[in-house]
Order: structure tokens, then C-alpha cells, then sequence
């Protein structure tokens, strides 16, 4: 069978209570679901004899500036047993800018998930140490977020005396 | 130079102590290399026989500032960065001299973005800009000649004994 279709047949076989959207695009598999669910899609993906997706490439983000929820976290992983890629969406509005962290299933979320807080100030709720991974610890800023300039706010950033 | 005549014949020779000193200070100028990106693969071509940069008296590359006259800012300079690199400026003893490589440094070159510090003279009294992206090993030559003759030019009294700034340390949080 297909991977594109092995996939998500067994996810609804083995957690049916959680709803999800596939969706594949030049041949790469798209998970879309809710972000109360991360941490157990994760934890079962990873678990899983048949499918062990014991690589997490990449966390990231986008930011749809005007969209109802706002930003989409996105991970993306991968399986050496089955030699495939997955990408996982979850969709997070700005009044409520958390999801859980899947540093429990993945260790090397922790830095991952750093970066999307510092970029996008999307929060991980329970990391053990959510702190600013790239800009300065005292910016206040987000810089990837869409209505960051490009150029940044002047004096957010100080410079060494001349 | 005929100096060797000159010494086997009077054994003296008469010159200001001005000149002594820039000839002296200008002929082994030792570089700090501030190699933060890819301007310092070709600062590393420099030091290579092709290029030579010893033919100048430069070859003694020294990687702790208080050794160092020169310092080649090679690549690109962050704001988190530009702490650090102010901080290794001020160890350095005075005359001091500052060559910033390569349009990253000179100008923030292609990184025009909230990160990057659109050029180093906001923070460093910079000598020679170089220009290049990344300059060539020639052009850094060129540089460093320059600053030879900015050296033979200056005078023992241009540089008087100054206090040193004090250095602040960086809140690590």
C-alpha cells in the first residue's frame, strides 16, 4: 500500500477519536488537526512499531498576518523506517498564542520550539526552558511576525558605546 | 636603502625619533583577525604563500587583542555581535588601527534587515573600508598598505598615553 494512504488509514485505526485533514502536495503528506492534540499524535507517530518517526527535522511557523487563526505551527518529521517525510499543521490564534510542547516526545524540539517562540512569540506550554534562542534576552520583539518591520524598531537593539 | 654602507662607513645615522618609530611601527603591524563570516576564508587566503601577507611584516596573526595594532573586521556584524566585537577593540593597546573588510561590514552590504549593523562605524572608529563581497586577498593587501602609510605619516605625539575606557561587562542574563 501507499504510504500517502498507510498513513493516515492507521492513525484513524489507532487514535479514531482525533480528527484530522490529509492533504498531499507534490508528493508529500500533509497532516492538519487540532493543537490540543499535538502531543498525542506525536507520542503515537513516534511509537508507532510500524511507522517510528523517530526524526524531527524542523519545527517552524507561519504567519498569516489577517487570518482568523493567525499562525500555523508547522512540524516537520521524518521516519528512517519507512524512509518518508510527514508534516504535521496545527493552527494557533493570537488570543490564545500556546500549544503544548512536544519535547517529551522529541528532544530535539527544545531548541525547535525556542526559535518559533522567539520569531513568532508562539508559546509551549510545559518546555523546560522557553527562553529567546537568537535575539537578545531584553528584545521585546517578534521579528518574523508579519507587522515587524524589516528594519526593525529603532533602538530595540543597543549598540556598544563609540 | 644603501644603509648598510651607511653604517660600515660613519657608524651612525641621523634621523627624528618620529620617523624611527612609523618606519619601525608600519613594517610589523600585527593583525587581529575578527573573522566573523566568509570574508575571513579570503583574510585566511592572505596569510597563504600566494598572496604572502608577510612580504608586509603582517604574517603574526595574533589571537588575543592585547598583541594586535590591526583589527580586520571580516564579515558580517550582528547587533548581539557587535558587543563583542567593541569589547575585544577595547583590549586592544593603543596606536589602533581598523579595517573594515567587505561590504557586510562597511555598510551592512546585503543584509539589510533589523539584525545586522549597516555598517561598523556606528560603534568602531573604522580606517579603511574595503570593498567586496567578499574583497579580494589583493584588495586586503591594499588595505594594509594603506594603513602602512597612514602609520609613516603619523607622529609619536599623535598618540599620547591614554586612559583606558573602562570596559563594562555584558549582562549575560
Amino acid at each position: 500500500m501507499d504510504l500517502k494512504e498507510f498513513i493516515p488509514q492507521k492513525l484513524r485505526e489507532k487514535i479514531p477519536d482525533i480528527l484530522f485533514k490529509e492533504n498531499v502536495y507534490r508528493d508529500e503528506l500533509t497532516i492538519t488537526f487540532d493543537k490540543q492534540n499535538i502531543q498525542p499524535v506525536c507520542k503515537f507517530l513516534k511509537e508507532d512499531p510500524e511507522l517510528e518517526f523517530l526524526l524531527c527535522e524542523d519545527i517552524t511557523a507561519v504567519d498569516w498576518a489577517k487570518r482568523t487563526n493567525r499562525f500555523t505551527v508547522v512540524y516537520h518529521i521524518f521516519s528512517l523506517k519507512l524512509k518518508t517525510r510527514l508534516c504535521l499543521k496545527c493552527d494557533v490564534d493570537e488570543s490564545d498564542c500556546k500549544i503544548d510542547t512536544v519535547t517529551s516526545v522529541w528532544r530535539t524540539a527544545n531548541w525547535h520550539e525556542r526559535e518559533v517562540f522567539d520569531m513568532y512569540g508562539i508559546r509551549f506550554n510545559n518546555h523546560p526552558d522557553l527562553r529567546r534562542i537568537y535575539m537578545p534576552e531584553y528584545f521585546e520583539y517578534h521579528p518574523l511576525r508579519k507587522d515587524f518591520p524589516l528594519m526593525g524598531i529603532p533602538g530595540s537593539l543597543s549598540l556598544p558605546k563609540k | 636603502m644603501g644603509l648598510e654602507a651607511k653604517l660600515t662607513q660613519d657608524g651612525f645615522i641621523t634621523t627624528t625619533v618620529d620617523a624611527l618609530a612609523g618606519w619601525a611601527r608600519k613594517n610589523s603591524v600585527w593583525p587581529m583577525p575578527m573573522g566573523i563570516s566568509c570574508c575571513a576564508i579570503e583574510m585566511m587566503a592572505v596569510g597563504d604563500p600566494k598572496y604572502d601577507i608577510a612580504r608586509f611584516g603582517s604574517e603574526v596573526m595574533r589571537f588575543t587583542p592585547r598583541q594586535c595594532d590591526l583589527m580586520i573586521v571580516a564579515g558580517t556584524v550582528t547587533y548581539k555581535m557587535s558587543h563583542v566585537v567593541r569589547k575585544i577593540y577595547d583590549q586592544m593597546p593603543d596606536p589602533k588601527f581598523v579595517i573594515a573588510m567587505g561590504a557586510c561590514t562597511s555598510s551592512g552590504g546585503m543584509y539589510r534587515s533589523y539584525s545586522v549593523v549597516q555598517g561598523i562605524d556606528q560603534f568602531l572608529p573604522v580606517d579603511i573600508y574595503l570593498a567586496g563581497c567578499p574583497p579580494r586577498p589583493d584588495n586586503l593587501l591594499n588595505a594594509l598598505i594603506q594603513i602602512q602609510e597612514k602609520i609613516g605619516r603619523s607622529r609619536v605625539k599623535d598618540f599620547p598615553d591614554k586612559k583606558l575606557p573602562e570596559l563594562t561587562v555584558l549582562q549575560s542574563n
